[in-house]
């Protein structure tokens, strides 16, 4: 244990000992790719961002269902229990009332609606279904539509359709950005470590004569790959939490302007963990295949 | 400890480097292999080292069959051996310090006590104050004795060294040979691939002749310490 211990810290130290002996070479490498995982990183935050928007705007996820006008008290305690047996979501009741209040306190309607002589309008429910999916959404909307009293159900899935297609797409293109950049960043360090194997040949070659394992030759070189990627993982953090940074007061001015509130997300930490952690893994794969091929040429 | 029975070594291209070579080498021995150049020195060499593999044939060391040997273990057969090479593949990038603390890295020896124990293997060899040097500002002999420290400084139970006095001057090839004795004399056993005349004269070893790739009669029998009396 203590021997396994030693030589993974030897091999830790002269991994670190390379990376610092070239400061340029490093720098350069870890800001390619900082930039390979910034890009399907920014993508994915822009996606989770939109989800944010579209998921707190009024209307965008929910079903109004209109009961009849005839509809008293008894039919709406009726589909208040038909809802709670349902189990749909979230809902709350809108008495007609309070919707022709509501009416009223917007601008320009106060005369039209005083010059009505009753009031037109139906009680209502408002459901925020739990499932979100298009599909579950129409479904629910058939439901309600069955119901006793039901006059109306309000859902625009066209819109749903269209965004929940939007989404779906920005995120196959962002997998495919990371699968992309991803096999750029196991290339860079397949490169980076043929380079140094190259450089190192007769250090490897008298290391193996005198006893050296294929473990002991590849351990630095895996450590030189995961942390180059881990570094690089932390480069694409920054350079993606400086954008958002940089681009939160403007997307908060834009939210303003459209009449509503919006905060830009950043990564978090565990998102900053997990790319650093995809980083180091995927430099750890390109130095694993390098030196794998590469030291088999060296006997 | 060593034992060669029937070993045959043919390379690729049909040229036979060993025939039918058999031989016997008994713990802490010192045995000099002698021959002419390209009568199979080396060959063997690299067959003990793990290296190579024979053809036909087995050799034996500490009971371990090298033909049978599989790949992972020749590493740690390798740990046991003290292995010179004729270019004494030192690294020129790194101290003499550092040239001898990796045999140490290798096998895991602690980190604290590596400096010391190369510095011991350094003194062995007669090179105690040279250890920040860089082996490029070493001589000859120097640089030998520096491939001897790194040798010996896991204590292996066997030396193997392959022309380690050729291109030295006669007054360091006797140094290194006296290095060598020093070793056997506490229990090493030294297997010394070598043509050179003066030093075979300066001991009086037990000689395994190679001629033309088989061995052929010994010049002479081991005496009773293996050294010239």
């Amino acid at each position: 244990m203590t021997t396994w211990l030693v030589q993974h810290l030897t091999a830790l130290r002269d991994a670190l000992r390379r990376l610092l002996g070239a400061p340029l070479n490093t720098l350069l490498s870890l800001l390619v790719i900082g930039v390979a995982l910034t890009l399907p990183t920014a993508g994915w935050l822009a996606i989770e961002n939109l989800r944010a928007v579209t998921g707190d705007t009024p209307g965008v996820q929910q079903i109004s269902i209109f009961l009849a006008l005839e509809a008293g008290p008894p039919e709406v305690a009726r589909i208040e229990a038909l809802l709670q047996q349902a189990s749909p979501g979230s809902w709350h009741y809108v008495p007609r009332d309070q919707a022709l209040k509501r009416l009223r306190e917007s601008a320009g309607m106060a005369e039209i609606i005083g010059s009505l002589p009753k009031n037109p309008l139906p009680d209502a429910f408002v459901v925020t279904p739990a499932d979100a999916q298009p599909e579950s959404l129409e479904l629910l909307a058939k439901t309600f539509a069955s119901w006793p009293k039901v006059a109306h159900v309000q859902l625009d899935s066209a819109w749903v359709k269209r965004l929940d297609a939007l989404l779906r797409l920005g995120k196959l293109i962002v997998v495919l950005l990371a699968v992309l950049f991803s096999g750029a960043l196991v290339a860079i360090t397949f490169n980076t470590i043929r380079l140094q194997i190259l450089a190192q040949a007769a250090e490897i070659e008298v290391a193996k004569l005198i006893g050296a394992t294929d473990s002991y030759i590849q351990r630095p070189l895996h450590y030189f790959g995961m942390l180059q990627g881990a570094l690089g993982g932390l480069c694409a953090a920054a350079l993606v939490s400086t954008g958002s940074h940089l681009l939160t007061p403007p997307v908060a001015e834009l939210a303003r302007l459209y009449g509503g509130s919006f905060t830009l997300q950043g990564l978090a930490g565990n998102d900053i963990v997990a790319l650093t952690a995809i980083g180091g893994g995927l430099g750890w794969l390109g130095a694993k295949i390098s030196a794998l091929i590469h030291l088999r040429r060296i006997s | 400890m060593i034992t060669a029975n029937a070993v045959t070594k043919r390379y690729p291209e049909g040229h036979e480097a060993l025939k039918n070579v058999s031989f016997e080498i008994t713990a802490g021995e010192m045995v000099f292999l002698t021959g002419h150049s390209g009568a199979g020195k080396s060959t063997l060499f690299k067959l003990l080292a793990a290296i190579e593999r024979p053809t036909s044939g087995s050799i034996v060391i500490n009971g371990q069959n090298l033909a049978a040997l599989r790949k992972s273990a020749i590493p740690y057969l390798r740990r046991k051996l003290g292995l010179i090479f004729q270019d004494q593949k030192l690294l020129f990038d790194r101290s003499v310090l550092d040239n001898v603390l990796l045999p140490l890295s290798i096998v895991g020896h602690p980190v604290k006590d590596a400096p010391r124990r190369a510095q011991a293997a350094l003194a062995k060899v007669g090179l105690p104050n040279r250890a920040k040097a860089f082996p490029i500002t070493l001589s000859g002999g120097e640089q030998q004795r520096l491939a001897i420290a790194r040798a010996v400084v896991n204590r292996p139970a066997i030396i193997l060294a392959d022309e380690p006095t050729a291109n030295l001057d006669a007054a360091s090839a006797i140094e290194i040979i006296d290095i060598f004795r020093a070793f056997q004399q506490v229990g090493v056993t030294v297997v010394i691939a070598t043509h050179d005349p003066l030093i075979m004269a300066r001991v009086n070893p037990r000689i395994l002749r190679l001629d033309q790739g088989q061995m052929s009669e010994p010049a002479s029998t081991p005496s009773a310490d293996g050294v010239a009396p």
